[in-house]
C-alpha cells in the first residue's frame, strides 16, 4: 500500500518556492490565484480509457487552432483569377482562383506547408471521429442523465457545428472535388421548399459558382465557428469540472463519491502527455498518408468532375442518403417539392440532431427517473437503450457505405445498381435486426452476470455424485466483483393506476399515461434483474455441500480465469 | 444528494437505488498494491532512465526537424514520397510522441499514484443561496418598477424586438433576388455555335463518329485572342464565364439514327443521329459525361442518376427526377453545328418556382 | 580393292558413320538444307511493301480463324447469338488496326469468359502476331489506324501542352477514370479501368476506337496533338511521387476515411488504454518472490 511521501517539505521552504514567492503573491493580490488552485488542484478524475475519448477531441481542437493559424498566413481566400506559376508543373500556366493557387503554394513552395495542410485536415477528421465515439460512449453508459442533460445538449450542438465547420474548411481551396461538393450543396439549398432559390442566391451572392463564396466561408471557418466552438467547449468543460466526472460502478465507488487520481500531479501529467500523443499521432499520420491531394483534382470548373466524388467521411452518410433515395418530386399548387433531395440532404440531418437532442428527455419520461446519476450504466444493463443505439449506428453505417457505393463497386467488382437497391432495403431492415440481436445479447450477458453473483464462476470441474448426477463446481466470486456486477439498479415496468380507485370513483387513465406504460414495458419488460438478497442467500445455502464450492488451494486448484478455465499454478 | 432524490416509494417504472447491501454489501475500496518501481529501486531507476531517454530522444528529433527544414531539398523523394514532408513529419511527430510517452510513463511508473476519494457535493445551490437569489431578484425587480410600469416594460421590449429587423435587412445585399429569366435561361441562343470544351474549335457533323462523345460549350465562352473583338461579340470571362458554363455546358453524342426514339415534337432536334444534351445533371448539378456508347446511357458519377439519351434523356435509375434537357441542334451555312435556341426545359437542379414561370 | 584406303585414310570416319542408325536422317537433313538453301539463294528478294503486307494479312487471317472467328465470324462479320440481335461478338468490319492493337495488345481479347466486360489479362499473342491480326482486320474495311510514333512519343512535351493536356483530361476523362486515372464504376458491374501502366500507344488507341463502353474521341474533335498532351499529362501524374505520403490508391475521401478509423483512431484508442492501464502490481506473492531474488543477489 503506497502512501503519499510522508515527508512533505512545504513548498515555501524549497528554493524554487522561495524564488517564486514574490511573483505568485503579486498575482494572487490581483487574481485570487490561491482559491483557483484550491478548487482545481486535487480534483479527482476517475481513470478509464473511455474517459479519454473526449480528450482526443479537445486536443485535436488545439492542434486545429495551431495548424490553422499557420495556414492563414499563406492562404488567400479569394476567387479572383490568377495564372499559376509555382513548382507544380502539370498545372503551370493555368488560370485558377487565388484560393487554389495559394493552396498549391502552401503544398509545394512553402517548406512544411504540405505537412501543416495535412496535419490540419487529418486532425479535423480525428476531431469529428473522436466526438462521434465520445458521444456514443455517453449514450451507451447513460452519462446524459441528470445532471448532465445540459452538457449533452452542448455536445450535440458541438457535433452539428463541427460537421459544418469541416465542410466549410475543405471547400476553401476551391478545388474540383470540394467544388463539386458545393455544387451539391447548392442543389440541396434549392430543394428547400418555397425559398430554396432565394437562399441559394443569397449564400452564393448570385448564380452558382459566383465569386463570393470562398471569402464568406473563410470568415465562417476561421472566425465565427471557432469562436462558437471555443465558447461551447469551455462551457462543456466547466460543467464536467463542476459536476465532477462520472465513474464506473465498483467496490468503494458510490453515487456520492469520485475515486481516482488527483488532478495534480498525475492527471495533469497524463492529460498533458496525451495532448502530445494526439499531436504526435496526427503528425506521423501526416508524414505517412496523403490527404486531400488538391493538385490532382485541379481547380474548380463546373463542367468537370472526377469519378469517385465523395465528401469527407463525416458527410458520407448524407451522401449515401442522396444516392439511395428514390427520385420523388412533386408539384403542389405550382410549387416544386424535390423530396428526392430535401429528405435525405436536409431533413435527415435535422432528424438525427433532433433524435440525439431529445433522447435524454424521452428516456426520463419513460423511466420516470429524475434522480442524479453519477454512476455509469454498463450497456448490458439497459438492453433497449443499447439496442436502439446499435440500431442507430447500423442505419448510419449503411448510409455511410451507400455514400461510397461506386468505390465499393470498383473494389469488390459489384454492380452499383445492386448495391443501391440493397442499401434501400437494408437501411430499414438492418437497424431492426441489429436492435433485436443486440437486445438479446445484452439480456444474455445480464443472465450471465446474475448467475455469477448467485453461484460464482464456472470452474469447468464436473463432479459426479454416487447417484450419477453430474454437477459443475463453482469458484466463489469475490465480494468486490460481486458488488460490481450488482451495483446497478433494479428496474420494473410502470404499472398503470387502476381506472377506478378504492372509493369507486372513476379516474380514467390519460392517453399519454397509456403510451408511457407501453413505452416502459418496451424498455423494461425483458430486462433480467439482479438477484435479491433472499435469492442470493438461498443460492449459497443450496451450494453448501451439494455442489461443492471450490476453495482456493483445493487439490492444487488456484482459481479460474474469467472464462471459467482453471488456472495452472 | 438531497433527500428528495432518495425515494420513499418506487418511482413509476424506474429503478431502485442500489440499496446498501442489496444483494451484496459494498466491500469498500480495494487494497492498492505497490508497483514494481515502488519496491525495487533498480526498476525505479530503469523507469527513470526510460523517461529521460524519451525526453532526450524527443529533443534530438526536434533538432533534427530544424536541420531537415533547411537541409532537405524540396524536390528530393524518399520511399516514393516527398523527402521533406516525410522527414519533417516523422521528426516532429516522433518528438511529440516521445514527450507524451515520457510524461505518461512518468505518471504511471514513478509518480505517487494512490487513488483518492472526493465526496460529491449537491449540484443545486444551497437553500439559503436560492432564497437570497430570489430575494435579490424580487427586490431589484421591485426597485426598478419593472412589473409596475407596464408601459415602460412593453415599449422597451418593443424597441429591442424591432432591432431584429435591421439585423436581417442588412443582409439583403448578400445576393440578388433571382428572376425567373435568370433561373430559366442560359447563354444559348439561336445560331450560337457548339464548340469543343477546352480547345474551343467548332464542330462539323462529319467530325463525329457513331459512338462518339464530345464535351462542348457555347461559342460565347471562347476567347478569340483579340480583346477588342471579344468585347464586341460579348465573350464572357472570369466569374461570368464560370457562371454561364455551370448551366450551359453540353455534351454531343452520335448514335445510329434508327436506335433513337425522339420525344414527340423533337424528331428534328438532332443532326444525322447527333444529339445535344445538357451536361448538368438534373439531380444536384454535377456534370455528366460518363457515356456508355453501347447502351446509350449516361451515368452521373455523383449519385448514379442514369439517363437514356436515345430516349429523350429519360431517367432510368437513380435519384434524378427530370429527364436530361435536350438542346435543339442545327447546322449553319459553313456546316458547323449550332444551337437552334435556348434550352426549353430547366437546366440543372430543380427549384421551387420552376413550374410557375 | 579400296579397303586399305578406307581403313586407314581420311574417309575411314565417314565410312564407319555410314552405318550409324541415324545416318539416314542425317542424309535427308543435309539434302533438305541443300535444296532449301539453294532455293532461298536463288529466289528473288521480293520484300516489297505490298507483298509483305499481304503476307501479314494472310498470316493475320490464319491467326484470326484460329483465335477470333468463333465469336467474330469467319470473315469478321460478327456473330449474332441469343435474343434481340445482341452480338455474340461484334462485327470487326471498320474496326481498324488500332482497335485490334489495343484489344489484343492489352490482353482483353481473346475474351476468356463472358462477363460484364472484357478484362485486361495476360497477352496471348506476340507483337508480330498482333501486327498480323491488325493488318487483317484493317483489310476488312477502312478504320482507325495505329497511331504514328510522333503522337505517342511524349518525351519533349512542352509545359503549355502538359497543362492543356490536364485540362482536356479533366474535361473528358476524369468522370469515368478519376483524377489520377485510378478508374471508376459504371452501371451493372462494368467499370472504367485504371490507366496505370497503360502504354501511350494503347491510350491513344483507346481514345480513338472507344473500346467497349468507352465513347469514341475522334481525331477530328480531339486532335492527335491534343491526344498526345492528354497522354503526357496522365503519364506525368503517374510518374510523380506520392506527395505527402501513401496515396492509398488515389480514391480520395473514402480511403482517407478508412485510414482515419483503422490507423488514427485505433492508435489513439490504444494510447488511451495504455495511459489508463493499471500496470503491474506487487502483490504479497510477487513481493515475496522479488525480495527472495533480492536476497539471492
Amino acid at each position: 500500500m503506497t502512501t503519499s511521501p510522508t515527508v512533505h517539505k512545504p513548498i515555501e521552504d524549497t528554493k524554487t518556492g522561495q524564488a517564486a514567492a514574490g511573483p505568485v503573491k503579486w498575482l494572487d493580490e490581483r487574481i485570487r490565484l490561491a482559491t483557483l488552485v484550491k478548487v482545481f488542484g486535487r480534483k479527482v478524475f476517475p481513470d478509464h480509457p473511455t474517459f479519454l475519448l473526449g480528450e482526443i477531441a479537445l486536443w485535436s481542437f488545439v492542434v486545429l487552432l495551431l495548424s490553422g493559424t499557420f495556414l492563414t498566413f499563406w492562404f488567400v481566400p479569394s476567387q479572383g483569377e490568377v495564372v499559376y506559376n509555382g513548382s507544380y508543373a502539370p498545372l503551370r500556366g493555368l488560370e485558377m482562383s487565388e484560393a487554389y493557387a495559394s493552396t498549391l503554394d502552401l503544398s509545394f513552395d512553402v517548406r512544411g506547408g504540405l505537412l501543416m495542410r495535412q496535419i490540419h485536415h487529418w486532425s479535423a477528421m480525428l476531431f469529428i471521429a473522436a466526438i462521434t465515439i465520445h458521444m456514443l460512449r455517453m449514450f451507451f453508459t447513460g452519462a446524459f442523465r441528470r445532471p448532465r442533460e445540459v452538457n449533452w445538449l452542448i455536445g450535440v450542438t458541438i457535433f452539428a457545428t463541427v460537421i459544418v465547420e469541416g465542410f466549410a474548411g475543405y471547400s476553401l481551396p476551391d478545388d474540383l472535388l470540394s467544388g463539386t461538393g458545393l455544387r451539391i450543396a447548392e442543389g440541396l439549398m434549392r430543394s428547400i421548399p418555397i425559398v430554396g432559390a432565394y437562399i441559394s442566391y443569397f449564400v452564393f451572392g448570385g448564380e452558382f459558382p459566383g465569386d463570393a463564396l470562398v471569402a464568406r466561408l473563410y470568415i465562417v471557418h476561421v472566425l465565427l465557428i471557432p469562436g462558437i466552438l471555443l465558447a461551447l467547449i469551455t462551457f462543456h468543460l466547466i460543467l464536467v469540472f463542476y459536476h465532477k466526472h462520472t465513474q464506473w460502478p465498483g467496490a468503494g465507488k458510490t453515487n456520492d463519491n469520485v475515486v481516482g487520481p488527483p488532478m495534480l500531479p498525475i492527471y495533469a501529467a497524463k492529460a498533458g502527455g496525451f495532448f502530445f500523443i494526439v499531436f504526435g499521432v496526427t503528425t506521423v499520420l501526416s508524414a505517412l498518408f496523403q490527404i486531400n491531394a488538391v493538385w490532382n483534382y485541379g481547380p474548380y470548373n463546373p463542367a468537370e468532375v472526377t469519378a469517385g466524388s465523395q465528401p469527407d467521411w463525416y458527410m458520407g452518410w448524407l451522401e449515401g442518403g442522396l444516392r439511395i433515395m428514390p427520385n420523388w418530386e412533386s408539384t403542389i399548387f405550382g410549387w416544386t417539392f424535390s423530396w428526392n433531395i430535401f429528405v435525405p440532404g436536409v431533413l435527415l440531418f435535422g432528424v438525427l440532431l433532433t433524435l440525439l437532442a431529445i433522447y435524454p428527455f424521452v428516456e426520463r419520461w419513460v423511466t420516470g427517473d429524475d434522480r442524479e446519476h453519477h454512476l455509469l450504466q454498463r450497456p448490458r444493463n439497459t438492453p433497449v437503450r443499447t439496442g436502439l443505439g446499435v440500431a442507430g449506428i447500423t442505419a448510419y453505417g449503411l448510409l455511410w457505405a451507400a455514400g461510397g457505393n461506386d468505390i465499393l463497386a470498383v473494389w469488390f467488382h459489384l454492380s452499383i445498381y445492386e448495391i443501391t437497391w440493397f442499401m434501400r432495403i437494408a437501411v430499414f431492415i438492418g437497424p431492426v435486426i441489429a436492435f433485436l440481436v443486440t437486445k438479446r445479447i445484452c439480456i444474455g450477458l445480464q443472465r450471465k452476470d446474475r448467475n455469477i453473483v448467485l453461484h460464482g464462476f464456472e470452474s469447468g470441474i464436473i463432479t459426479r455424485s454416487p447417484d450419477g448426477e453430474y454437477t459443475e463446481r463453482h469458484m466463489p466470486v469475490g465480494p468486490a466483483e460481486a458488488y460490481r456486477l450488482s451495483e446497478h439498479e433494479r428496474v420494473s415496468v410502470a404499472a398503470l393506476p387502476p381506472e377506478v380507485d378504492e372509493n369507486g370513483v372513476r379516474a380514467p387513465v390519460r392517453r399519454v399515461d397509456k403510451v408511457r406504460a407501453k413505452a416502459s414495458s418496451f424498455y423494461f419488460a425483458d430486462v433480467v434483474n439482479k438477484p435479491t438478497r433472499e435469492e442470493l442467500e438461498e443460492a449459497q445455502h443450496h451450494g453448501d455441500g451439494e455442489h461443492g464450492e471450490i476453495e482456493a488451494g483445493d487439490e492444487g486448484f488456484t482459481g479460474v480465469t474469467e472464462t471459467g478455465v482453471p488456472k495452472s499454478s | 444528494m438531497s433527500d428528495e432524490d432518495r425515494p420513499d416509494e418506487l418511482p413509476q417504472g424506474g429503478g431502485e437505488l442500489a440499496q446498501v447491501g442489496d444483494p451484496v454489501p459494498d466491500p469498500g475500496l480495494p487494497e492498492e498494491f505497490p508497483r514494481p518501481t515502488d519496491v525495487d529501486p533498480a526498476l525505479e531507476r530503469r523507469a527513470e532512465r526510460q523517461v529521460v531517454a524519451a525526453f532526450t530522444l524527443a529533443t534530438l528529433l526536434t533538432l533534427g526537424f530544424c536541420v531537415a527544414y533547411f537541409a532537405v531539398p524540396e524536390d528530393k523523394t524518399l520511399f516514393g514520397f516527398d523527402a521533406l514532408n516525410f522527414t519533417l513529419g516523422m521528426t516532429l511527430g516522433g518528438a511529440l510522441l516521445l514527450i507524451g510517452a515520457g510524461a505518461v510513463q512518468w505518471a504511471r511508473q514513478l509518480m505517487h499514484n494512490e487513488e483518492i476519494v472526493e465526496e460529491r457535493h449537491p449540484i443545486e445551490s444551497p437553500e439559503e443561496d436560492r432564497e437570497t437569489a430570489l430575494n435579490m431578484i424580487t427586490v431589484s425587480a421591485a426597485e426598478s418598477g419593472f412589473g409596475r410600469r407596464k408601459m415602460i416594460r412593453n415599449s422597451m421590449f418593443g424597441a429591442l424586438a424591432v432591432l431584429g429587423l435591421p439585423t436581417v435587412i442588412l443582409l439583403r445585399d448578400l445576393g440578388p433576388i433571382p428572376t425567373d429569366e435568370e433561373l430559366r435561361q442560359t447563354v444559348w441562343a439561336k445560331g450560337m455555335r457548339v464548340v469543343n470544351d477546352v480547345a474551343g474549335t467548332p464542330i462539323r457533323a462529319s467530325d463525329l463518329e457513331i459512338g462518339q462523345l464530345v464535351n462542348a460549350q457555347p461559342a460565347v465562352l471562347v476567347p478569340t485572342g483579340n480583346p477588342q473583338k471579344d468585347k464586341a461579340i460579348g465573350v464572357l470571362q472570369g466569374v461570368e464565364l464560370l457562371d454561364a458554363k455551370a448551366r450551359a455546358a453540353v455534351i454531343l453524342v452520335r448514335m445510329v439514327p434508327d436506335e433513337i426514339t425522339p420525344p414527340p415534337g423533337r424528331e428534328d432536334w438532332g443532326v444525322n443521329g447527333i444529339l445535344c444534351y445538357s451536361k448538368i445533371c438534373t439531380h444536384v448539378g454535377c456534370p455528366i459525361s460518363l457515356w456508355e456508347h453501347q447502351t446509350h446511357k449516361v451515368l452521373c458519377p455523383c449519385h448514379q442518376s442514369t439517363f437514356d439519351l436515345a430516349d429523350g434523356g429519360k431517367v432510368t435509375f437513380g435519384p434524378a427526377h427530370r429527364p436530361l434537357p435536350q438542346l435543339q441542334l442545327g447546322v449553319d451555312s459553313e456546316g458547323y453545328l449550332i444551337a437552334m435556341g435556348d434550352f426549353v426545359d430547366p437546366v440543372g437542379p430543380s427549384y421551387p418556382q420552376m413550374e410557375r414561370d | 580393292m579400296h579397303l586399305p584406303l578406307i581403313r586407314r585414310g581420311p574417309l575411314r570416319r565417314v565410312s564407319s558413320w555410314r552405318r550409324h542408325r541415324l545416318a539416314g536422317f542425317a542424309v535427308v537433313l543435309v539434302a533438305l538444307s541443300a535444296v532449301g538453301g539453294v532455293y532461298a539463294a536463288f529466289t528473288p528478294d521480293t520484300a516489297t511493301a505490298d507483298n509483305s503486307q499481304s503476307d501479314l494479312v494472310q498470316e493475320g487471317r490464319k491467326l484470326f480463324l484460329v483465335g477470333c472467328s468463333s465469336c467474330h465470324g469467319l470473315n469478321g462479320e460478327g456473330v449474332l447469338a441469343g435474343e434481340a440481335n445482341r452480338n455474340y461478338g461484334p462485327s470487326l468490319v471498320g474496326a481498324g488496326a488500332a482497335a485490334v492493337d489495343f484489344q489484343v495488345g492489352t490482353g482483353r481479347m481473346p475474351m476468356s469468359q463472358p462477363g460484364p466486360q472484357a478484362l485486361q489479362k495476360k497477352v496471348t499473342y506476340t507483337p508480330e502476331e498482333i501486327s498480323a491480326l491488325a493488318a487483317y482486320v484493317a483489310s476488312l474495311g477502312p478504320g482507325p489506324a495505329i497511331p504514328p510514333d510522333e503522337y505517342t512519343d511524349i518525351s519533349g512535351i512542352s509545359q503549355e501542352q502538359l497543362t492543356e493536356g490536364g485540362e482536356f483530361f479533366r474535361t473528358n476523362c476524369t468522370a469515368c477514370h478519376n483524377s489520377v486515372g485510378a478508374g471508376g464504376a459504371l452501371p451493372s458491374g462494368r467499370f472504367a479501368p485504371t490507366l496505370r501502366g497503360v502504354t501511350p500507344r494503347h491510350m491513344y488507341e483507346a481514345m480513338l476506337t472507344g473500346p467497349q463502353q468507352m465513347p469514341i474521341f475522334s481525331d477530328a474533335v480531339i486532335t492527335p496533338e491534343d491526344k498526345r498532351s492528354i497522354i503526357a499529362y496522365v503519364k506525368a501524374v503517374e510518374a510523380q511521387p506520392d506527395h505527402g505520403g501513401f496515396a492509398l490508391g488515389g480514391f480520395g475521401p473514402v480511403s482517407e476515411g478508412v485510414v482515419v478509423f483503422l490507423v488514427g483512431m485505433a492508435s489513439l484508442v490504444a494510447a488511451t488504454i495504455w495511459i489508463t492501464s493499471h500496470g503491474a502490481r506487487v502483490t504479497d506473492k510477487t513481493a515475496k518472490a522479488s525480495t527472495d531474488s533480492e536476497a539471492d543477489r
